[in-house]
């Protein structure tokens, strides 16, 4: 790893109107999780549901889409990477740098509004808190590996990104089994049933065992990786004559 | 010391070929590439800094590959076209980053040396984003100096540079030659390769058309006639000498003398002083007139 690759992939982050987004998202997240309580008065089901649907299903992937491609999309696109890739460093070193701010950031980010909404919303003494905040990390991982990827891959991330985000994971992952078989977000679900064990009163239920959704994560984490240092060790920065 | 070295290289998208079976040795001192736009040169450059892999062909920096072997940053230094650079930091900040991630020990001092170099220090403090394109053409100089590199490769290096910093560049790039350094820089502006460039490599429509100094260049195109403007102490006369002597295609008489068209040049040039001693006929001026590189391209490009 490289510190300064990682300091300048931090400032990147932190410094432009990204931030605000993230920190607008969350309070979002906040928002909703008052209004839920408002309305169901703490009831631990509708908190669940709601994490589930918005906050894991919708906010969490828009969150690491924003993170995941904000450390690496916008320095491709302007060309300004040519100044990382034309020095004596592995493409596996800057992407892992990067990579490694980028899911600081993104824990920092999701995890603690998601554990403080879950508590807002209405828990029963933390335990869906503590069962969401690994869901999220997990979570978390995954997507910013995966937009991490298709920001190297790709010139469009952002639409990619979003259209992954809202139609698969967000609409199709809900209703359609196959499709929730290969969600991100029923992986990372699987350990936060098992730590609900038998609480009936909250439904939260995955599609796949725990084994099966950590490995899907590993690999998809590992593969992104993979994926994005061989693109990135042939991306040719200079526009055409 | 280092040399860049290509071997046939092509290099096509598609069924587009950007270059076709260029060969070329590029080594210390200052080498123009020259070309109209689109001719490759770009493309030329992004696989000489190892951004781009040939189709066919090798490229070589003193022997090692440049594909995919991020080690020879540290021999090469790069500066690229593209407008961006990390904006929102200050030039010496910005220097001092790429500085780090050549891994330099003494970062700040080397990232000061180097803004000094392109004489922006009066700015050092201040943030690029505030910059001019001539003043951030500057600082991307110092990133790719900061590290003493021994190859130097600028892609149209001097775009958007009022005429004060295009004379600091050229100073800048002929001292570097000067000591020893194997810089590389591109051009579609015939004037700029001109001043400075020793050895010029033309590129047109993908292919290699000449390379070489340029009056050498000039002499290789022995299809075109050579031209002589001749001022003599009696225009008319030597001109009816060597339209006699037969060494030349043909002879104009202009108000200021003779403009004499030779393909077979170096006949002509032993004829000349000795048609003229014959004569008793005094010569008072004799200039290559389109020795410059703007004829050698025009031919070449017109071919």
């Amino acid at each position: 790893m490289n510190t300064v690759v990682m300091r300048l992939a931090a400032q990147a982050l932190l410094g432009r109107r990204r931030i605000w987004l993230l920190i607008g998202l969350a309070g979002l997240l906040l928002a909703v999780a008052a209004l839920t309580r408002w309305g169901s008065g703490g009831n631990p089901a509708t908190t669940a549901t709601m994490m589930m649907n918005f906050g894991l299903g919708i906010l969490l992937p828009i969150m690491c889409l924003l993170i995941g491609t904000g450390v690496i999309a916008p320095e491709i696109e302007d060309g300004s990477v040519v100044y990382l890739l034309a020095k004596p460093l592995r493409r596996s070193t800057i992407a892992l740098s990067k990579l490694v701010v980028a899911h600081l950031i993104a824990l920092i980010f999701t995890v603690v509004p998601v554990v403080l909404a879950t508590l807002i919303a209405g828990d029963v003494g933390g335990e869906l808190a503590r069962a969401f905040a690994v869901t999220t990390a997990l979570a978390s991982v995954t997507y910013v590996s995966v937009f991490f990827a298709i920001a190297v891959l790709s010139s469009n991330p952002t639409i990619i990104g979003l259209l992954y985000a809202v139609l698969w994971e967000g609409s199709l992952a809900g209703y359609v089994p196959g499709v929730r078989t290969l969600s991100v977000r029923q992986w990372a679900l699987a350990p936060a049933e098992a730590m609900l064990g038998g609480n009936a009163v909250v439904n939260v239920h995955s599609d796949v065992s725990i084994a099966v959704g950590i490995i899907l994560i590993v690999a998809v984490v590992l593969a992104s990786f993979a994926v994005a240092v061989r693109r990135l060790a042939r991306l040719n920065v200079r526009v055409a004559d | 010391m280092s040399t860049l070295e290509l071997t046939s290289v092509s290099r096509w998208f598609g069924n587009v070929v950007a270059v076709n079976d260029v060969t070329m040795t590029i080594g210390p001192g200052v080498t123009g590439l020259l070309g109209p736009n689109g001719a490759g040169k770009s493309t030329l450059l992004a696989m000489m800094s190892g951004f781009l892999a040939p189709s066919s062909g090798t490229v070589t920096l003193d022997g090692k590959a440049v594909w995919r072997n991020p080690s020879i940053y540290r021999s090469i230094g790069l500066v690229p076209e593209a407008e961006a650079m990390f904006d929102a930091m200050t030039a010496r900040d910005f220097v001092e980053a790429n500085a780090r991630l050549h891994g330099l020990p003494h970062a700040r001092e080397a990232a000061r040396a180097a803004i000094e170099e392109v004489d922006m220090t009066f700015a050092i403090d201040r943030r690029v984003s505030t910059f001019s394109k001539g003043m951030k053409q500057r600082i991307k100089m110092a990133t790719a100096l900061v590290h003493s590199p021994s190859v130097l490769l600028l892609d149209e290096p001097f775009n958007g540079m009022d005429p004060r910093q295009r004379m600091h560049l050229l100073d800048l790039l002929q001292r570097l030659g000067d000591e020893g350094r194997t810089v590389l820089f591109s051009s579609h502006i015939l004037e700029e390769v001109e001043d400075i460039a020793g050895t010029i490599e033309v590129v047109v429509a993908g292919r290699q058309a000449a390379s070489g100094d340029f009056r050498s260049i000039r002499r290789l195109m022995t299809e075109r006639p050579h031209q002589y403007a001749i001022a003599s102490s009696d225009n008319r006369a030597l001109a009816a000498a060597i339209v006699a002597d037969g060494t030349a295609d043909a002879v104009s008489l202009t108000a200021d003398g003779l403009v004499v068209h030779a393909s077979n040049f170096g006949a002509f040039v032993h004829a000349l002083p000795r048609l003229a001693i014959a004569k008793d006929i005094e010569l008072l001026d004799v200039t290559p007139a389109d020795e410059s590189l703007e004829s050698v391209f025009t031919y070449l490009v017109s071919r």
